[in-house]
């Protein structure tokens, strides 16, 4: 199975230059959010949209309409090259596809591409729904670290994996698992702002209000935990193909299985009085944590069955 | 005041239970983790060996506390039983109250439905009647029931996203079902590996001594392996220039059910990712290595042909180790016999790279083998009674003095060397061997089912929404009606405005 250089390396120099895009757009998120006034656009809550059925504004949404600011227009500037990075992300990926003839997350390197567009992915469409977009920094942050990292010290050269990986169970399970994981990025770093927002200091006044941060995070974690689910659950029936049992607590498995009772949890507590809020959001961002923890320490550091890091 | 005291009741042990159910999922998370950071028995013995030797008092505490055993401690096991028996406990009511308000009617109409997180009103001209009627059609679909209240006013209360609850306990039903299938597989499973040597090496899962290593689950006791025989013809392996293995595959026949009395064999390509299944249970290819050929010309003129497989020590190149083990032919007298027994040890490379004398395996396909062996001869041991392994020879012979080291050579294949008691050794060359490991699971396709109900329950129940409207007409003086329409989602409020939005336009603003 020969290897097309020459895609493969346009595959490297779209990555590259997605990794540039996101981080001008994360600097233009953060000057508009350093910069941008307070409040200066405000969410009308769907309790108070009632009554004007006159004026037909039924559903939930921006009212206060002003000139755009400066700092708006770095804001929408920042959208405008998110897009822009990540359709050059997902040439990248699709590139890469084509180079090696397989599925194009068959290593860390590329397992963190994908998690990380499907991050940024989400984030573009909650931005639709969601009065979040000066966020957008937060999110692009860790994007940029994990494509940085992914990119020089797990970089892996185009080539074909092997032969336990050489299923189409790779391409169900690692797809979704790292799709998912890549979502649960938004819910982990709104979460950690919901942390902030709620310690009342003025220094965080200027973040969302905290409730919607919540809905974000909720929303994103809904949507994203089912697929985690199956995303573990085809390991395991790919893991009794492949490895002879379809559970082992290899280190792997177990800290996914741990991630997905703290995910389990936060959705308990955030239906239980005395855990909404704060405590909720602190399993969160442990869920995300931990997956972060899943992806680099264990790879890394462990020898387990999922020897698919392809560094080392 | 009684009502308010069961509602007191209930409440708090609802909390109770929910806030217990939490904690135990803490507990749970916790407690599965020190099974990644620390090695594990069931995963690496030997690992478990060295870390603790490594780590001192500190290392046989964590043994003590069965820390390298986690899934299979004491602790470990009461917080999931502890978890099963709150999650049976909160079911159970769940069910009952699920059952009750299946029959039930949606609840009344609030009085005062500005009160609601959705709410609107407008003064419409149609009857309350024709009001209610429109109302009932636009929510086709809703379950919900019309009352009439004081004053000529009418009401319609309706819900929907009942299914989430159902959804919710497939889901959790499904987790009990999951867990309860998994324990038992452990129970009545078994888990066997074993050593096949290629062209022609045979293996019959007729009984725990036919395997190196075997592990039953608790309630085997290694009588009732389901039968069958794997017949190894053949290994293939192709490789990638810097030697990473692109494919492995072991041409096999096996025999099973009817196929055993009549001898007949039948063919299967046995690669990773595909197992054989048959009678029940799964024959995997874990791995191979290489066997060296040895051919021993003793003195007395008699040959012998060596293929004790030898184990890889280099995952990459696949040089490997291992002891070749001889018993001189020809020799009645024991005592004579374990005086001149032999074992040739050392490396062997399937392709060779030497840097002066030092042999060692630059890539793992067979193309050029070679050996770097050492020949002792004497008392191998075998008859001491201490257990003696087949890929080294004892140790303790040597320092015995009681096997001492007669010759040490490179061999190419095909090459040989002469002992000086006129004993020739000769390198034949290789042949590979595979690892196979036979697994027995008959609960494995319920856990299948259950996690495919888990997934099936948890999608409907984090997608439906439950929610609630309510429209009321009350008529006016001017003999309009005043249309109120209040709505409220019972889970999550994101999202339903909405919905609630486009059903009180419909309803609020069609007759206009
Ligand atoms: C005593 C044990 C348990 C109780 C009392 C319990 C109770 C509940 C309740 C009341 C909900 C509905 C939450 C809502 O209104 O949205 C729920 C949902 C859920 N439960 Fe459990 N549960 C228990 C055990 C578990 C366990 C062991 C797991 C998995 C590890 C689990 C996973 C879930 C999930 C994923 C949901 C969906 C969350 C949602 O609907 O928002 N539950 N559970």
């Amino acid at each position: 199975m020969p290897v097309n250089e020459t895609l493969s390396t346009y595959s490297d120099w779209t990555y590259g230059a997605a990794v540039s895009v996101y981080f001008v757009a994360a600097v233009f998120y953060l000057c508009e959010a350093a910069f941008g006034r307070t409040k200066a656009r405000e969410l009308v809550g769907a309790a108070k949209v009632a009554g004007t059925a006159e004026d037909g504004t039924w559903t939930p949404g921006l009212v206060v309409r002003h000139e755009r600011s400066r700092a708006e227009k770095l804001g929408r500037m920042g959208v405008a090259l998110t897009v822009l990075g990540a359709l050059l992300q997902l040439s990248s990926l699709v590139l890469r596809g084509f180079a090696t003839e397989r599925a194009p997350w068959g290593n860390m390197y590329e397992y963190g591409s994908l998690l990380t567009f499907a991050a940024v992915a989400t984030w573009l469409v909650l931005m639709r729904t969601f009065p979040v977009r000066k966020l957008g920094g937060f999110v692009l942050v860790p994007v940029v670290i994990l494509m940085f990292l992914g990119g020089t010290v797990l970089y892996a050269e185009a080539a074909p994996v092997q032969p336990a990986l050489q299923s189409y169970w790779l391409v169900v399970h690692v797809s979704v698992i790292s799709v998912s994981s890549g979502i649960l990025l938004v819910p982990g770093v709104t979460s950690v702002l919901y942390l902030l927002k709620s310690s009342g200091r003025a220094r965080f006044a200027k973040l969302p209000d905290a409730d919607v941060l919540d809905r974000v995070a909720y929303r994103s974690t809904v949507f994203s935990f089912p697929l985690f689910t199956i995303g573990i659950i085809c390991g395991a029936i790919w893991a009794e193909a492949a490895w002879g049992r379809f559970w082992g607590w290899d280190p792997k498995e177990t800290v996914a299985f741990v991630c997905w009772v703290v995910y389990a949890a936060y959705l308990h507590a955030r239906a239980t009085a005395g855990w909404r809020g704060r405590p909720a959001a602190w399993i969160n961002a442990l869920g995300f944590a931990l997956n972060v923890f899943n992806l680099f320490f264990i790879n890394l550091v462990t020898t387990g069955l999922h020897s698919y890091a392809g560094v080392g | 005041m009684k009502a308010f005291l069961a509602f007191l009741r209930n409440t708090w042990r609802g909390l109770t239970a929910m806030r217990t159910a939490l904690t135990l999922l803490f507990l749970l998370a916790l407690g599965a983790m020190p099974g990644a950071l620390l090695p594990q028995r069931s995963l690496n013995a030997q690992k478990v060996a060295e870390y603790i030797a490594e780590n001192g008092w500190w290392g046989r505490f964590l043994d003590r506390l069965q820390f390298y055993d986690v899934y299979a401690s004491y602790w470990f096991s009461a917080v999931y039983v502890l978890l099963f028996v709150s999650l049976v406990g909160c079911l159970l009511p769940r069910t009952w109250d699920y059952y009750k308000q299946m029959r039930a009617k949606p609840v009344l109409t609030p009085r005062n439905l500005s009160r609601l997180p959705h709410h609107a009103t407008a003064e419409l001209a149609a009857s309350p009647e024709a009001v209610m009627a429109s109302a009932k059609a636009r929510l086709k679909g809703w379950r919900l029931v019309e009352r009439e209240e004081a004053d000529g006013a009418r009401s319609v209360s309706a819900e929907r996203g009942y299914l989430r609850e159902t959804g919710n306990l497939v889901f959790h039903f499904s987790l009990l079902g999951l867990l309860v299938a998994f324990a038992l597989g452990k129970m009545v499973g078994y888990e066997g590996q074993v050593i096949v040597q290629s062209k022609g090496g045979q293996f019959c899962n007729s009984g725990v001594f036919n395997f190196d290593s075997f592990r039953p689950g608790l309630r085997v006791d290694g009588t009732q392996l389901s039968p069958f025989c794997v017949r190894v013809n053949d290994f293939h392996a192709t490789y990638l220039h810097n030697g990473q293995a692109q494919s492995f595959r072991a041409d096999i026949d096996y025999q099973s059910g009817e196929d055993l009395e009549t001898g007949t064999w039948r063919p299967y390509p046995l690669e990773v990712n595909s197992p054989l299944r048959t009678a029940g249970d799964r024959v995997y290819l874990l791995g191979h290595g290489y066997t060296p050929i040895f051919t021993v010309k003793f003195p007395n003129g008699e040959t012998r042909t060596g293929t004790t497989q030898w184990r890889p020590v280099n995952e990459v190149t696949l040089a490997s180790e291992g002891a070749t083990k001889f018993d001189p032919p020809g020799i009645t007298d024991t005592e004579q016999r374990r005086k001149n027994q032999l074992a040739i040890t050392g490396l062997l490379a399937p392709t060779a790279g030497f840097r002066g004398e030092l042999l060692d395996s630059v890539f793992p396909e067979a193309r050029d083998p070679a050996v770097a062996i050492d020949v002792y001869r004497g008392d191998l041991g075998t008859d001491s009674g201490r257990g003696q392994s087949i890929f080294s020879i004892d140790e303790k012979q040597v320092q015995d003095g009681k096997l001492t080291k007669v010759a040490r050579q490179n061999l190419r294949q095909g090459e040989e060397l002469e002992l000086d008691d006129g004993t020739v050794i000769k390198f034949e060359g290789v042949k590979d061997w595979v690892s196979l490991q036979v697994s027995h699971d008959p609960t494995q396709v319920w856990v299948l089912a259950f996690s495919v109900l888990v997934i099936l329950g948890l999608g409907v129940s984090l997608s439906v929404k439950r929610r609630r409207v309510w429209v009321r007409a009350v008529p006016a003086a001017d003999g309009r009606t005043v249309v109120e329409v209040g709505g409220l989602a019972r889970t999550d409020q994101a999202g339903y405005g909405e919905e609630f939005g486009s059903l009180a336009r419909d309803l609020l603003e069609k007759e206009k």
